[in-house]
Parts: structure tokens; C-alpha cells; sequence
């Protein structure tokens, strides 16, 4: 990386991949922060974690692209956020049983 | 040809997922979350993770989604209906999401100037992308991948426990 214009030119390459996690990431906070129905909140939770490993891959790929750790952590939080759903809607399911209703403003068992 | 590929995939990628947030049928959404995550897949393939574009699309657009469209069919009695989706929060949430948004790029370009990501390198990888991560899976990541497979398995004993009917 010698020749500073070439170098630019690679972290434009990287930088608009992390932009882009950026964008989503961003987007996934405002559904999280604006919607109320609780399976709502866990579609903007998955846009979340797609920024998160769009980063981990992009930082695998353009710093490291001999290496695989990026790509493996990504397929880790790939299968954690598979776990999370499936409890995360067993849970919906539970509280819509109970409350005939996902509004996640009106659940408010565990405040006091 | 990649430069494209990325605009197009940037525009679809955002765009479905400013539906997924904006949308007012919760059904839609879960289509345009179906189109979001296909589209990463894309991206992956376009930054030489193929192994990790098709787990991506076996297990985001296979199992997540598709759990998210039951989920939505057995709770919303009319999955079809508008219902009211959004809370009275959507200014305040807007703001401070831009806000998180351009500090972000902001800083990623301070970054550029000080010279922090000089260490870039576009050497294209080899093709034996599935062969490398299946055997580092089995060896130096043997642990976190065990470990993975006992969370898996609780949230599959966790999330029967908790949808099962009582009384059984």
C-alpha cells in the first residue's frame, strides 16, 4: 500500500460496506425504538445483527482475507440469532395466550 | 461489474428494510425481511463468503423468517388487517437513529483521514472457502462451536417448555 491513491481507493471499497452496516444498523434502532408489536421488534433485531456480520465479514475480507475468523464469528451470531428468535417467539406466542395480544406497550408484567 | 452489483444490492437492502420498519402490514414486512436477508446473502457472495451467503439463506430466509410468518399467522388473528403497528415514538426514534447513523459515518471518515484503515488489502481469496472454515470449525473453533450447540439445543428445550400448553 505504497501509493497512497491506490490505498484510497481500497478503503473507499471497505468503507462503503461499513456504511452500508451503518444504514442498517440505524434502520433496525428505529424499528426497535418506534414499532410496538413485539414480532416487529424482533424482525428489526435480525436487520441488527445483519449489520453487525456485514462488518465482521467486510473487516474479515479487506483486512485479513487470508484468515476466516471474521466469516466464522459471523456464522456463530447467524446460529445465536436463530436461538434468540425461536425463544424470542416461543415467548410471543406465550404472552399472546395469556394477554390475546403482542402490543408490546401494554405488556407490562415486570414493571413496578 | 462488482461496483454495480454493490449499488444495487445497497439500494434493495435499504430500501426493504426501511419497509420492514415502515410498513403498516406486518405480514408485508416479514416478506420485505425475506428480501433484505437474500440480499446480504448477495452481499457475502460479493466479499468471497460463499459458505457464509448459504448459511445466510438456509438459516435467515429458511428457518428465522419463516418461524417470524408463523409467529405472525397464529397471533394476528387476520394477518392480512391493518393493525396499528407503530407507537407515538417515531420522531424521537427517527432523530436519535440519524443521529447514531451520521456519527457513525462521520467517524468512519475521521478514521480514513488518520489513516486507521490504511491496512486494507484487496487480495482475492482463495476458492476453498467451505473446505477452510469446516476444518477451523474443528479444530481451533471446536469450543465456541460445542458451546453454540448446547445454547441451541436449551433454546430448543426453552422454547417448547414455553409454548406447550399447560395442564399436559
Amino acid at each position: 500500500m505504497s501509493d497512497p491513491t491506490m490505498s484510497q481507493l481500497l478503503n473507499a471499497e471497505m468503507l462503503r460496506y461499513l456504511w452500508l452496516a451503518a444504514a442498517l444498523f440505524g434502520i433496525g434502532l428505529f424499528g426497535i425504538l418506534t414499532r410496538r408489536n413485539a414480532i416487529a421488534i424482533l424482525m428489526s433485531l435480525e436487520l441488527m445483527f445483519n449489520a453487525v456480520n456485514i462488518n465482521l465479514v467486510a473487516f474479515n475480507r479487506f483486512t485479513s482475507p487470508s484468515t476466516f475468523a471474521g466469516q466464522i464469528f459471523a456464522i456463530f451470531v447467524v446460529v445465536i440469532a436463530a436461538a434468540e428468535a425461536t425463544v424470542g417467539l416461543a415467548i410471543v406466542i406465550l404472552i399472546y395466550r395469556n394477554w390475546r395480544s403482542i402490543d408490546a406497550d401494554r405488556v407490562n408484567l415486570l414493571k413496578w | 461489474m462488482a461496483d454495480t452489483v454493490f449499488v444495487i444490492l445497497a439500494i434493495l437492502i435499504v430500501s426493504s428494510a426501511l419497509a420492514v420498519v415502515t410498513l403498516r402490514n406486518i405480514f408485508h414486512c416479514a416478506l420485505m425481511l425475506i428480501l433484505c436477508l437474500f440480499c446480504v446473502a448477495g452481499l457475502y457472495i460479493l466479499m468471497y463468503a460463499e459458505f457464509l451467503a448459504v448459511v445466510q439463506v438456509l438459516l435467515y430466509v429458511g428457518a428465522v423468517a419463516i418461524l417470524m410468518i408463523f409467529a405472525i399467522m397464529l397471533t394476528s388473528r387476520l394477518a392480512g388487517r391493518e393493525i396499528q403497528l407503530s407507537n407515538e415514538q417515531t420522531f424521537i426514534g427517527g432523530f436519535l437513529a440519524t443521529v447514531f447513523v451520521f456519527g457513525l459515518g462521520y467517524l468512519y471518515y475521521k478514521d480514513i483521514e488518520a489513516g486507521q484503515f490504511a491496512r486494507v488489502s484487496l487480495k482475492i481469496p482463495g476458492a476453498e472457502n467451505s473446505l477452510s472454515i469446516g476444518k477451523l470449525l474443528m479444530t481451533e473453533y471446536v469450543l465456541p462451536f460445542e458451546v453454540v450447540s448446547i445454547l441451541l439445543l436449551a433454546a430448543l428445550i426453552g422454547a417448547i417448555i414455553l409454548a406447550r400448553k399447560e395442564g399436559n
